[in-house]
């Protein structure tokens, strides 16, 4: 086999697969209603969509912290690294290498910022050294969070909390990260340089990330395949470079093209009656 | 006129006239102190890490100290007797986070309040059952705690120290100490600490609630067979140490819920100020009998005007 085969072979591998799953919250609130995706191995998939249309769910439900929100996946499965995955505990999960950066940053706000690091480290059996390592890894990728290391997180800045939040993850070890919602708000600016950090982690140290994001534009920008979610389905997805340039996409969720201003109102009309036709 | 004289005037003079009855007040409010704090040391070790309020942090205090009894009656080395009472804490913890706290994870707080009144219950009739309802002589002697006293000259008169109230001091301090150490040095301990903030992010971090739980529970029943020992050294091993476990609770109102040093220093002005309060004011204005309500009167006017208590978590706001 060539080399350009086996990347190719390589690059084809599919790291998470979520089939056709179903998620009730409380025993009656049906939020998913069959959702599939597919993340390849080394690859940024971003899920699209608006307010309340499951993405954080289909993450949730991925890294196994529905429980904690009284939600369960009731159909369908979730494969990570060919083995199913909904029955593990977060803890398992964390130690087989899937970790989650929660919505709203969620840093421990009394702890130090290398405190709040070194958690991340919790599952980890391979010695103080190697950790020491990672943490020093950590603090290259964000040489601001080594400026404030000894402050505590919750005085820190929400661009800072979500840096230390992504390094919390990245202590685990993890080859994949769900990351929820990383733009929310942050200035444009920050936003680009989290997303300049995740395109580097994946680049340099093979992270796969699968991540939720209402700015569509800055996660298709750097994502390579997106999902866009309505209402708890897929209603479409395609390459990032293809739903860039799809016409609805860039009427709905990009807010350009389309002829001339509409209405809310006739936006949701349209949207409807697309769906309808589908 | 007479009684702003009692209130202002002549405690001061009592104190200035007698300074050895001062010393041994004081000295007897700071061992009373130290442990109302390792009582209340307990409450909050399990608030901050499960957001529980343990009803029965009392109920085991007295319950620790019954099994320690009770194996030592059966002939087993009262060191030897220490180790399985901590072994009977360490299943005690697994049993209640297993049984009791992750079937009602993520119910109301009040149901979680109530489980642990049950669990009060559980261990007075379960204790009860095994080991009788009669006060029992502490083993003070076996387990190598010194017993009688040392007398301090000052001013004239003499001050007592019984070496058994110097011994729980210093134990507390040790064990004081060494839960600082552990929370702020270890793995498990920064672990608990991240629990403590939130147990959402701890949980997608890998860490797990049940066996951080199982932790404190643990740490809390190794703090209660301390304060069980040496409150029980002082009088009998009794059911009715409860009501000074109860105690705990205005020194939880006064140093704030969450708070680790909140819960000592509560715990010694609680333990200083009744005694001081009982013999220059309430046993000359009120008629005695006020070091039982004392720490009550406290806890009220503290929910009153500052509920967060003096150490109370204040939340952490970003301007």
């Amino acid at each position: 086999m060539s080399v350009a085969e086996n990347l190719n072979t390589q690059e084809a591998e599919t790291i998470l697969s979520i089939n056709n799953i179903e998620v009730i919250y409380n025993h009656v609130i049906l939020v998913l209603k069959g959702v599939s995706l597919t993340v390849p191995k080394g690859g940024i998939v971003a899920i699209l969509g608006a307010n309340g249309a499951g993405k954080t769910t289909t993450l949730r439900a991925v890294s196994n912290l529905l429980h904690g929100e009284r939600g369960e996946v009731t159909k369908g499965n979730i494969v990570f690294n060919g083995d199913e995955i909904q029955s593990l505990t977060p803890n398992e999960l964390v130690r087989r290498g899937c970790i989650q950066v929660m919505e709203g940053r969620h840093c421990f706000g009394h702890l130090t910022i290398e405190e709040n690091l070194m958690t991340g480290a919790y599952t980890r059996k391979d010695g103080a050294g190697a950790i020491k390592d990672h943490l020093d890894l950590v603090y290259q990728y964000f040489p601001r969070l080594k400026e404030r290391r000894k402050s505590q997180a919750g005085y820190t800045s929400g661009g800072e909390q979500q840096m230390c939040a992504i390094g919390r993850a990245l202590m685990s070890k993890p080859s994949m990260i769900l990351l929820d919602e990383p733009s929310m708000g942050l200035a444009p600016q920050l936003v680009e340089e989290i997303f300049e950090i995740v395109h580097d982690l994946n680049e340099q140290e093979g992270v796969s990330f699968l991540l939720a994001e209402q700015n569509t534009n800055i996660a298709l920008k750097y994502a390579t395949y997106g999902y866009i979610l309505e209402s708890g389905r897929v209603v479409m997805d395609g390459e990032a470079k293809d739903l860039r340039e799809n016409e609805d996409v860039k009427e709905f969720y990009l807010g350009v093209g389309g002829e001339g201003r509409k209405s809310f109102k006739d936006v949701k009309h349209y949207r409807r009656r697309k769906r309808w036709l589908a | 006129m007479e009684l702003l004289n009692q209130i202002f005037i002549e405690p001061f003079q009592t104190m200035y006239a007698l300074p050895d009855l001062l010393l041994q007040t004081l000295w007897e409010g700071f061992v009373a102190g130290t442990l109302y704090s390792l009582i209340a040391l307990g409450f909050v070790l399990i608030f901050k890490a499960s957001g529980v309020f343990n009803f029965a942090q009392g109920i085991m205090v007295v319950f620790a100290a019954l099994v320690l009894v009770g194996v030592h009656a059966l002939g087993v080395n009262a060191y030897l007797a220490v180790l399985i009472t901590l072994g009977v804490m360490a299943l005690l913890a697994m049993t209640v986070v297993r049984v009791v706290l992750k079937p009602l994870v993520n119910q109301p707080d009040i149901i979680l309040f109530m489980a642990t009144i049950g669990l009060t219950y559980i261990l007075i009739a379960g204790g009860q059952l095994v080991f009788g309802g009669e006060p029992k002589a502490m083993i003070t002697e076996e387990l190598g705690l010194p017993t009688g006293s040392s007398d301090w000259e000052v001013g004239g008169g003499i001050v007592i120290f019984q070496h058994i109230d110097i011994a729980a001091a210093v134990i507390a301090v040790i064990l004081i100490a060494g839960l600082a150490i552990f929370f702020n040095k270890t793995r498990v301990g920064r672990a608990l600490r991240a629990v403590a903030d939130d147990h959402q992010a701890a949980l997608s971090v890998g860490i797990s609630l049940e066996y951080i739980w199982m932790v404190v529970w643990f740490a809390a029943g190794v703090v209660a067979l301390t304060a069980g020992i040496m409150w029980a050294a002082k009088s009998d091993v009794s059911f009715a140490l409860q009501v000074v476990a109860l105690k705990a609770l205005p020194v939880l109102v006064l140093g704030g819920f969450t708070s680790i040093p909140g819960a000592i220093i509560g715990g010694l002005i609680i333990g200083l100020g009744e005694k001081v309060f009982e013999l220059y004011w309430g046993s000359t204005i009120l008629g005695g009998g006020t070091e039982a309500w004392f720490a009550f009167i406290i806890a009220l006017l503290f929910l009153l005007y500052r509920p967060e208590g003096l150490f109370g978590e204040k939340l952490i706001e970003r301007i």
